[in-house]
């Protein structure tokens, strides 16, 4: 279950490598993971899968054009006298491709294609912030010691001992009083920002975790004595050489981010704590499909397995990243 | 192992001690009066004036703060609108609930135990038992069927499943209730069948986790030197699966079990939105809606503490089961 920001125990996980007895050749990093990426036949289709729904949320507008149909238009007429869409399944049809909102009216193609964005977009800022906050935490944790170490290893306990939902469930309300008023209304962007915010707030322990044990064990390394009897000044050393040397971690740890903040932010929004009208979101989608859920079951079922193949597909290609940097197998 | 035992203690008091000063300061040190947004619709000014200094607002932070550990401790005297003395572990008036925190809580907190204790019975059962034998079946067509069922279940949502479950169970084959909680006292035979679908729903995802988790772990440890020294010393494979493998292979998921009691939480927030149960997760939501901040705060500490609770737990559950740990 990833309503946690990241598992930290996933991103060390691994499997046995399969044999692979090639001719030893001479080959750089990037050219050694891409090779067996694009050998590894669930990458692959995981990775084209992924890259189609990136294309899918980048390019919602120009779908919009050729669909035809906008996220707020609705076709009350489709719908019966107690809100229901004619038709089966919820009203698909060749104009309506996954039916009609009951109640609403509103298409619910363009809003799962517009889903997407907010989806994607909240994951993947979110990724960028907390890796980024993560690695600098890190580096500067694992590399300095003493006592900024301490005091970044006693925050980092007291983040993971935070339940993170009910956290942030407890925040956002006081955040948003903080900025507005009780009655006020509080604008969509507001929620995007506070969204990522908390999810910076609380993901990059585990990167910070993960990145601090790796500089632990690379600082006793001769290069960065090497580094230090040359005279490099601190800043040098950690992002000069050190970094370079964390970039197969790091990655890993972004790419197994996005699905799980794909998860998180739905569950918010699910929850009704994340995004608000009228911006289309999956997890609120489906909060209110429950309701439908006896009389039009279609309503559940296509922003369901949208949002199942979506989380799959960025899991899938997660775990063969983690396998294809996989040092332990590295040399192949 | 005393020694152990004290400092581990004394390191969860002082967490829960940092947790409850941040929630607390998010909660009353924010630039909006509290007041405001806890005084009930239709305020005018003289209420929000009463309410401020009921609420003890008008005193320094720090104060503050003491009478709020006062009242967990010791009780405090509340102001005549929020039903006068409150005893000792008193978490403030819910100006919502008209009644004290702690009373909304002794009716819903059955409620999410009933549905977090049997479910995790359930997911840790399946889950690490499908791990290990899929584990122990590396390559068969057990493992593979195995190994696709988790990817699955990790990545669907537990909303999603639980909506299926009830479209399933109880609207086309109605074969089970809508789930309505029933105390276990009362009948428990309405409470299993009230509570089966959210422990199935929960189940299916956290089996998931844990059985790609004792997978690996499994296949670690069976590549292990003493694993294969027992092998080779002509011990039956079930002997050194037993004896030698399944404990060195459980050690860390107990670590990750602690780790993920907070997950947990989260899921059954979701679960109980979800079959419209009145649980500690559904009443920390409706908190943030109506802006009950006491009892937002409450669900909050009680949570931490829950997890604290846990990881130490699952510390001296370490000690007993490693016995490398012991006696340090």
């Amino acid at each position: 279950m990833s309503v946690v920001p990241l598992d930290a125990e996933r991103v060390e996980q691994d499997e046995p490598p399969a044999r692979d007895d090639e001719a030893i050749a001479a080959r750089s990093l990037g050219q050694a993971v891409w090779r067996r990426l694009r050998r590894d036949r669930t990458a692959l289709v995981s990775g084209i899968v992924s890259a189609l729904l990136i294309v899918v949320a980048l390019a919602a507008p120009l779908i919009e054009l050729g669909y035809g149909i906008d996220p707020q238009d609705s076709f009350k007429d489709d719908l019966d006298r107690y809100g229901m869409p004619y038709g089966v399944a919820g009203g698909v049809s060749g104009t309506h491709w996954f039916g009609i909102e009951p109640g609403l009216g509103r298409d619910l193609f363009i809003q799962m294609v517009y889903g997407m964005r907010t989806s994607l977009g909240i994951a993947f800022a979110a990724a960028i912030v907390t890796t980024t906050l993560g690695v600098l935490t890190g580096i500067v944790s694992g590399y300095l010691g003493g006592w900024v170490d301490g005091i970044i290893n006693w925050i980092t306990d007291v983040a993971l001992a935070l339940p993170f939902l009910i956290f942030t469930l407890a925040l956002i309300r006081p955040l948003e009083l903080a900025f507005y008023g009780p009655r006020e209304a509080v604008p969509g962007w507001f929620r995007v920002i506070v969204l990522i915010g908390l999810f910076a707030a609380f993901g990059w322990t585990a990167t910070a975790r993960l990145v601090r044990g790796q500089v632990l064990s690379l600082r006793e390394r001769e290069f960065i004595e090497a580094a230090r009897a040359t005279g490099a000044r601190t800043s040098r050393i950690l992002f000069k050489e050190l970094l370079p040397n964390l970039w197969a971690p790091i990655i890993v740890v972004f790419s197994l981010s996005i699905p799980a903040y794909i998860t998180s932010e739905a569950a918010l929004s699910f929850l009704g704590i994340g995004m608000l009208e009228p911006t289309p979101d999956f997890g609120r989608t489906i909060f209110r499909s429950l309701n439908y859920l006896q009389t039009d079951p279609a309503y559940v079922f296509f922003p369901g397995v949208t949002i199942f193949v979506l989380v799959l597909a960025f899991n899938l290609f997660g775990d063969a990243v983690r396998d294809a940097l996989d040092p332990k197998s590295m040399t192949r | 192992m005393l020694n152990f035992l004290i400092r581990r203690i004394l390191l969860a008091i002082l967490t829960l001690f940092a947790v409850s000063v941040l929630t607390f300061l998010m909660f009353f040190a924010l630039p909006r009066d509290p007041a405001t947004a806890m005084c009930p619709k239709n305020c005018d000014a003289a209420r929000l004036e009463r309410v401020r200094d009921e609420l003890g607002l008008n005193d320094p932070k720090y104060l503050q703060y003491l009478h709020y550990v006062q009242g967990i401790f010791a009780g405090r005297d509340l102001g005549a609108s929020q039903g006068g003395h409150c005893d000792a572990p008193c978490l403030g008036y819910s100006y919502v609930n008209s009644e004290p925190v702690t009373e909304t809580f002794g009716r819903v907190i059955p409620v999410t135990l009933s549905i977090v204790v049997p479910a995790s019975i359930l997911w840790l059962t399946v889950g690490i038992g499908l791990g290990m034998l899929s584990a122990l079946r590396l390559g068969t067509v057990f493992d593979r069927l195995a190994i696709g069922l988790s990817l699955t279940g990790a990545s669907l949502q537990l909303y999603f499943v639980g909506g299926v479950l009830l479209l399933t169970f109880v609207y086309t084959l109605k074969v089970l209730p809508y789930p309505r909680y029933t105390s276990i006292l009362d009948n428990p035979w309405d409470w299993a069948t009230a509570l089966i679908l959210p422990w199935c729903a929960l189940a299916v995802l956290f089996s998931a986790v844990y059985a790609r988790l004792s997978r690996a772990q499994m296949l670690e440890t069976l590549s292990e030197d003493y694993v294969r020294t027992a092998e080779a010393k002509g011990l039956r494979r079930r002997t050194v699966v037993r004896r030698h493998a399944l404990r060195a292979a459980i050690t860390p998921l107990v670590t990750t079990a602690g780790v993920e009691v907070g997950a947990a939480l989260g899921g059954t927030v979701i679960t109980e939105t979800t079959f419209g149960l009145r649980g500690l997760g559904r009443t920390a939501i409706d908190a943030v809606k109506d802006g009950d901040l006491p009892t937002i705060m409450g669900t909050v500490l009680i949570a931490a503490a829950f997890i604290v609770a846990a990881n130490l737990v699952v510390d001296v559950l370490y000690t007993i089961i490693d016995p490398r740990v012991r006696l340090r």
